[in-house]
């Protein structure tokens, strides 16, 4: 497990639409690794790492952008109002910290309340970047700011903020990088605003135009107290999609990863997932429509800004794709 | 185009009928202030209206600007035995304002007024009535007439006449015959650096559906929108966050509930209202949703922003705006399609 390369990755600033920073990171480590990298008009990164068959397509997306806040609001004591880039809960954020892209650091506070007992909504949550007035803070209103938390690996597991989904970034570089010869032409799509609208992932696989299409995401799991019945669990291994709210997976491209698993002795789990989606949800309407499915890395805790994943799911979410790809 | 015309303008445009799926009445009131100005003309499938301003040749962006014709209103769902007509909304529209209003019915613009209880017959604690229990009179006296007055499908719109107020104007369906207004104004001017496509979009406050084909079909480099937006800047009871104000300019979305502006286009209008002295201001980020929500993402993808004129009670019969913020609108347009060039959204 290359955990330099993941810190780097869950730590590199990226919020829907803004995602240049993640994107020179990605962008960096693929270059060697591909036959030609691009961006497209929207800002997703492509590294395409050409076939020795017949020019079949092939996409593996991962998104690079992340969930976010943004400013609406710089009120006279220079106290800001925000609101969301993605699904986020006013719950998971109080006293936590965000950061702009400039560096500049804010604490995420919430007023006090009649009754302090409900879960307050995210307008009575205010942003303090230590400013004294409006013309004293650093931010305006429409700048956009992500949560913070460090990497920390402890025993077989990871902890941070944004793994989703730059650990599925982490899953395609590596499998980028110990693939061999495929027959398919990968298409390895880096893509943007996942978590608003999936557009990266339809404009690319639109320009792409591909034969099958496959996201790489991190999923809930029910293996938390009173969780939400799902039959996932951190560290037994890679989820295989049937179907999810946005998206049920092409049975042929589920039964593909399937059999990888099985011959290579991989194991996995069949996931379905009741709230949430995927790039695959977008990409199997593009154009006339395209085969596809997903492989998802278990996560606890998605969403928040201390999300956990398992080291050998991670690593045998690469071995399932490397098994998928490039049969033996 | 001096503010005279550009206000007559706007005043022919705000008092045209045009709903969602409905919109022949206003595509046909902008053709003859098009014609001339641009190349072609033509209207595709979905009933977009769209007009091609060929560039200088300084470079060969194809550049998609949109301003949607249709207007929130009500459609004829039923006929009481009475002869009153039953109704439902197109687009959103708040059921507390809606009794007691004059309308207009159909092609003829029939005029008509819905129902309500005398207040010496309502109940002090009577709440909102839902769209679907009020009726429309236009006067019919049973349900045979009322069926060949209005039969189901006919539209119906607000009954205003645009008019100066103050310092502003006043009329209905400034979202988006303002943009519409400010639309023409551009495109009757000198050409731009950019190959322009103008389009006139259908279908925008029922799912931004016109504008999803007409981005197909343009396949452009760039997409600026115009809207008539949300103005809240009367009084509150504690300070927050307006969604723009009146007189303060155009209004710039970074982000609204339907897609992320392109960060460049947002730099770049900036810049250029800085540098020319235009006043603009941000729309509060992460309401409401424009044409460049389904734009965006079609075909390759493409870069967008939108341009919106503050109007003050939208979706209602009647909503204001100050010119100033109309001409502002349409010079800081101008002025940005110049200085857009391939650099400012090339990808190396």
């Amino acid at each position: 497990m290359d955990l330099e390369l993941l810190t780097q990755l869950t730590q590199a600033f990226g919020p829907p639409g803004y995602e240049e920073e993640i994107r020179a990171v990605i962008r960096e480590v693929v270059t060697p690794l591909a036959d030609s990298v691009w961006v497209d008009p929207l800002g997703s990164l492509v590294a395409l790492k050409r076939g020795t068959g017949g020019g079949k397509k092939t996409v593996l997306a991962a998104h690079m952008d992340e969930i976010g806040v943004m400013v609406t609001y710089v009120d006279e004591k220079g106290y800001l109002r925000f609101t969301r880039m993605g699904g986020i809960s006013p719950l998971m954020h109080i006293g936590g910290r965000v950061r702009f892209a400039d560096g500049t650091v804010g604490v995420i506070s919430v007023e006090r309340r009649e009754d302090s007992s409900k879960i307050p909504a995210l307008e009575q949550l205010y942003i303090d970047v230590g400013a004294s007035s409006r013309e004293d803070a650093p931010v305006q209103v429409g700048d956009p700011a992500v949560f913070m938390r460090p990497l920390v690996a402890q025993g077989r597991r990871l902890i941070s903020k944004t793994l989703d989904d730059r650990v599925g970034c982490y899953v395609l570089i590596e499998t980028l990088r110990r693939l061999g010869p495929t027959p398919d032409d990968l298409y390895f799509l880096f893509s943007v605003q996942e978590e608003v609208t999936l557009s990266g992932a339809r404009t690319s696989a639109y320009k792409i135009d591909p034969d099958m299409a496959l996201a790489v995401d991190v999923t809930m799991t029910g293996d938390t107290p009173k969780a939400l019945p799902m039959a996932v669990e951190m560290g037994k291994g890679p989820a295989i999609k049937v179907q999810d709210s946005g998206m049920i997976a092409h049975p042929a491209v589920r039964d593909l990863l399937i059999a990888a698993a099985e011959r290579a002795g991989i194991p996995y789990q069949r996931e379905i997932l009741l709230g949430g989606s995927t790039d695959a949800a977008a990409m199997q309407l593009v154009r006339g429509g395209v085969p596809s499915g997903c492989v998802s890395i278990p996560c606890r805790y998605v969403h928040s800004p201390s999300e956990m994943v398992d080291v050998t799911d991670v690593e045998q979410t690469v071995a399932l794709l490397s098994a998928a790809l490039a049969p033996a | 185009m001096n503010r005279d015309a550009l206000l007559e303008l706007l005043y022919m445009l705000s008092n045209t009928p045009g709903t969602s799926g409905d919109e022949i009445e206003v595509r046909r009131a902008l053709r003859p202030h098009l014609e001339g100005h641009v190349e072609s003309l033509r209207v595709d499938a979905m009933g977009n209206l769209i007009a091609h301003k060929k560039g200088t040749g300084a470079h060969d962006l194809r550049v998609l600007l949109t301003a949607h014709m249709d207007e929130v209103g009500l459609m004829v769902v039923d006929h009481t035995g009475e002869g009153a007509l039953k109704v439902a909304t197109s687009g959103s529209i708040d059921a507390r304002l809606l009794p007691g209003l004059e309308v207009r019915v159909g092609p003829q613009a029939r005029p008509g007024v819905i129902g309500i209880k005398a207040i010496h017959r309502a109940d002090e604690d009577e709440n909102v009535i839902p769209v679907s229990a009020l009726t429309v009179d236009i006067g019919a006296h049973d349900r045979e007439e009322a069926l060949e007055l209005a039969p189901i499908g006919t539209r119906i719109t607000f009954a205003t006449t645009a008019h100066p107020l103050g310092q502003l104007v006043a009329g209905k369906a400034f979202d988006d015959r303002a943009g519409c207004a400010a639309l023409v104004a551009l495109l009757q001017g000198p050409p731009l650096p950019c190959d322009v496509f103008g389009v006139f979009t259908v279908q925008e406050e029922v799912g931004l559906r016109g504008a999803r084909v007409a981005g197909y079909t343009v396949a452009p480099a760039a997409a600026f929108v115009l809207e008539g937006t949300i103005a809240d800047d009367l009084p509150k009871e504690e300070e927050g966050s307006p969604t723009s104000e009146i007189g303060k300019g155009p209004v710039l979305t970074v982000m609204d509930r339907s897609y992320v502006a392109d960060p460049r286009l947002v730099r770049l209008v900036i810049q250029v209202a800085t540098a020319a002295g235009i006043p603009y201001q941000f729309k509060q980020p992460g309401i409401g949703g424009t044409d460049a929500g389904t734009i965006h993402f079609t075909r390759e993808g493409v870069p967008a922003i939108t341009l919106a004129i503050p109007c003050r009670y939208i979706h209602g019969p009647v909503a204001l705006l100050d010119p100033q913020d109309l001409e502002h609108t349409v010079a800081l347009l101008r002025a940005s399609l110049e200085q857009l060039t391939p650099e400012v959204i090339q990808r190396p």
